[in-house]
């Protein structure tokens, strides 16, 4: 083998082994940070994991929401109009809010079975509905959804 | 009427766009000569078409013709006349003509700088272009058109999306579409490459300056996409890893990766391929950018109104572009490019790893954007993902990135040694660690070791930059005389590689020094955030020109004296009832001061959010030298003169590797 050739195989097998390493880490980052999103209804039926952060969503249920005196919490539910998932969240809440809005929770469920939110979404369009939460309302209702509904 | 002649002259246009898409291709693989000179006049002509109907769009929302469907869903007689003429590209309809007069302008662009071009060469890219507005033009007039008729017409219409009406939203979609649409030049130039089989010194030459400019207007872009983001989202931000956002920044990171690439097959004449294939890339990821923003696949603040017909058909026309174009790469593209030499150790390898590193980060990105997308449309699951994995993934490929980029721009062209590099920066490295160590302890804090490797990096930048100022001057006999009339480019390199550390400094120590605090406060009320207080002295309310206006007085003192007063607003947007943040903001070079009202709760007391942001301003006015630097480098007298024959003989002769 002449030195040449050592060279070009040693940096061909660097670049190999450097690729690799970076690969296995990307994807070791990117399963850790892949959150789940679940209806009410999966939620209820414990089909979302405990101690692991997912996304739940539905609307505000009407009259639900409920502050926490001398502090930023507050209490509400959502639903996918069959089943009721209570959640609570210390913040400041978006602009659009409001019960009977359609809501996207980010959080962990408690071993009491209330979902505490560590981030609260809602559309910045007073018509708009997140398509998760069109989807879980559609499930709910039994009504097969494609991906997108609209 | 005026409408329906609006709607003629996109047909017309579609026409036009039609012959400058086919004849001249045809003409310049088959040697037509007037077929070739088809192409500039039907152009230019396209251009005149969609500006006129661009121009009849922007009259029917000036003058409220609520009898355009669009305008009565986008508009209002309430609203204030710049936002009126801004709401025409606030949705899908009119975003997308504005896309097609772009591009339309590009290509009369190049209609008029086209003379250093051979006349086949320039038929080519001007052929493409047409291809590209055709596409464009039929999705727009098929699927989107926005002199579509409403009857009977509105008595008002519904108003601009409140998000929308500012400042900031006025420029920010045309600066990135300008930039998006930009690189459809460099597209151009990349299928005639191929098809021609060559790329000559010149045509490398030609195609810098318009590389550069798209990626100059995608920078402004995203910057004033960011600044946006931080002063009216409302709480803070400055980059959400927003898959919109992510459409946004991939092309940059790969256009970033493309001009550098390009000076080498311009200045070296190799990695020809790799040119080819990047900037076919930037454009791919450019259309898909229009492509995830319009279809209505993503949750996101930027999807407004959309439609799963419209995302089909942009789905294809991306397979046709894309797959089209790489298919052509694939035919063509190994056998026909082959370039010069370089050793191991030269600035050619260390563009070629950072363009590798961009394109890797740019992979991660993408990833991240689209998983989550192929998952739920194959129905196994919805999932997201969270910006810690962008967090993490792209700072790691970051990191080698800039530490080569210290070391490459000191480098030699062709042939250097490690040793040579070692030995001259060694100062330059023991500057950036005393600098870091100096800056962590002046931080402090639980985060000073991390910041100051971060902080380390961003300093590296300047440091080595600086050495190869002195590096290029301390040889020459004038060294004050050189250093003032150092080559533009040169300059420009300069500007712009100090604006990303500048920008990496602004990242690094917004991310671990900002303090973000929420209360709930009632007027009269004190907090303390770091050693700033916040004083809440009251709340007025007033009318604004469509909105209502509930308006706090933050007196923010430091050591007893007073610093600013802040007026954040809560309003009102009546048309629409949507509720929208206006947060106070007291700028500074090192520190920003934050607060926004969050919302009204018992005995007259409002949640408050308040922060304190170091050195946020820097991550923008990085982005402002970046776009400087590239602004002189793309007008470097050098890159409009013609090849010397000694320079055009090393760009193409094929070399034996």
């Amino acid at each position: 083998m002449t030195p040449q050739r050592k060279k070009r195989l040693l940096a061909i097998a660097f670049i190999l082994g450097g690729m690799g390493i970076a690969t296995a880490l990307i994807l070791t980052a990117f399963e850790k940070n892949l959150m789940y999103f679940y209806s009410p209804s999966e939620v209820v039926a414990g089909e979302a994991p405990q101690g692991r952060k997912f996304r739940v969503g539905g609307l505000v249920v009407e009259g639900s929401v409920k502050r926490v005196p001398d502090s930023l919490s507050v209490e509400f539910s959502v639903t996918d109009t069959v089943n009721k998932v209570p959640v609570i969240y210390t913040g400041i809440l978006p602009d659009l809010f409001r019960e009977g809005q359609g809501i996207v929770a980010h959080g962990e469920r408690r071993a009491d079975g209330v979902f505490e939110a560590s981030e609260v979404l809602a559309k910045h369009d007073e018509n708009y509905m997140p398509p998760e939460v069109a989807s879980a309302l559609a499930e709910a209702k039994g009504v097969k959804m494609p991906p997108h509904p609209r | 009427m005026i409408p329906e002649i609006g709607q003629f002259t996109l047909a017309l246009a579609l026409a036009v766009a039609s012959v400058q898409a086919s004849l001249p291709l045809v003409g310049a693989i088959r040697g037509y000569d007037s077929w070739m000179g088809l192409a500039k006049p039907a152009a230019r002509i396209q251009f005149l078409l969609v500006f006129s109907a661009f121009l009849i769009l922007v009259h029917a929302f000036v003058s409220n013709d609520f009898s355009v469907a669009y305008v009565a869903q986008n508009s209002n007689t309430a609203l204030p006349t710049a936002y009126r003429v801004s709401a025409v590209w606030g949705a899908h309809e009119g975003s997308l003509l504005l896309w097609i007069v772009i591009l339309a302008g590009w290509t009369y662009a190049v209609t008029l700088f086209d003379s250093q071009l051979p006349r086949s060469f320039a038929a080519l890219v001007l052929s493409v272009m047409g291809i590209v507005s055709v596409g464009f033009l039929s999705f727009l007039m098929f699927t989107s058109n926005p002199f579509a008729r409403l009857l009977p017409a509105a008595a008002d219409g519904g108003d601009l999306n409140p998000l929308l009406q500012d400042p900031g939203l006025i420029i920010h979609p045309p600066m990135l579409y300008v930039g998006y649409v930009g690189s459809s030049v460099a597209f151009g130039f990349a299928i005639a490459a191929l098809i021609e089989g060559r790329i000559t010194a010149q045509a490398a030459r030609w195609i810098r300056p318009w590389a550069v400019g798209s990626w100059i207007f995608l920078t402004i872009g995203i910057a004033l996409g960011s600044w946006w983001a931080y002063y009216e989202l409302g709480w803070g931000g400055w980059w959400f890893w927003d898959p919109v956002e992510n459409a946004s920044f991939m092309p940059w990171l790969l256009g970033t990766a493309l001009i550098h690439s390009l000076a080498v097959t311009e200045k070296r004449g190799t990695f020809k391929n790799w040119t080819v294939l990047l900037a076919l890339a930037t454009f791919a990821l450019s259309l898909l950018g229009t492509f995830l923003v319009r279809s209505g696949v993503l949750t996101s603040v930027h999807a407004f109104a959309t439609d799963p017909g419209r995302g089909i058909f942009v789905l294809v026309l991306l397979a046709i572009m894309i797959g089209g174009s790489f298919v052509l790469y694939a035919w063509r593209g190994p056998s026909t490019f082959s370039g010069g030499t370089f050793e191991p150790v030269s600035r050619e390898v260390f563009l070629l790893l950072n363009s590798t590193l961009l394109a890797v980060a740019t992979a991660t990105v993408l990833l991240g954007t689209l998983y989550p997308l192929i998952l739920e449309a194959l129905g196994l699951g919805k999932i997201s993902v969270g910006p810690p994995y962008f967090n993490v993934v792209f700072g790691a490929v970051m990191l080698p990135l800039i530490g080569l980029l210290g070391i490459g721009q000191f480098s030699r062209w062709k042939s250097d040694s490690i040793r040579r590099l070692l030995v001259r920066l060694r100062y330059a490295f023991i500057a950036t660690v005393a600098t870091a160590g100096c800056a962590a302890v002046a931080l402090g804090g639980q985060h000073a070791m991390s910041a100051a490797i971060g902080i380390g990096f961003g300093i590296w930048v300047f440091v080595t930059t600086i050495f190869g100022i002195v590096e290029r001057c301390r040889h020459r006999e004038h060294v004050w005389y050189t250093l003032f009339h150092l080559p533009r480019a040169f300059v420009g390199q300069c500007i712009a590689h100090i604006g990303f550390g500048c920008t990496v400094i602004g990242v690094v120590i917004t991310s671990f020094y900002t303090i973000d605090e929420h209360q709930s406060l009632a007027p009269g009320d004190r907090a303390l955030v770091s050693d700033y207080e916040f004083h809440f002295v009251g709340l007025s309310s007033f009318d604004g020109p469509n909105y209502r206006v509930t308006e706090g007085t933050f007196d923010i003192r430091r050591d007893g004296q007073l610093v600013a007063t802040l007026k954040p607003q809560k309003r009102l947007y009546v048309v629409r009832n949507m509720p929208m943040t206006e947060a106070g903001i007291s700028p500074g070079f090192t520190r920003d001061l934050y607060v926004a009202l969050g919302e009204p709760l018992e005995d007259g007391a409002w949640s408050v959010r308040m922060h304190l942001k170091p050195f946020i301003r820097w991550i923008w006015l990085g982005a402002i030298l970046m776009a400087l630097g590239g602004f002189m480098a793309m007008f470097d007298p050098r890159l409009r003169s013609p090849v010397t024959l000694r320079s055009e003989q090393s760009a193409t002769s094929p070399v034996s590797d």
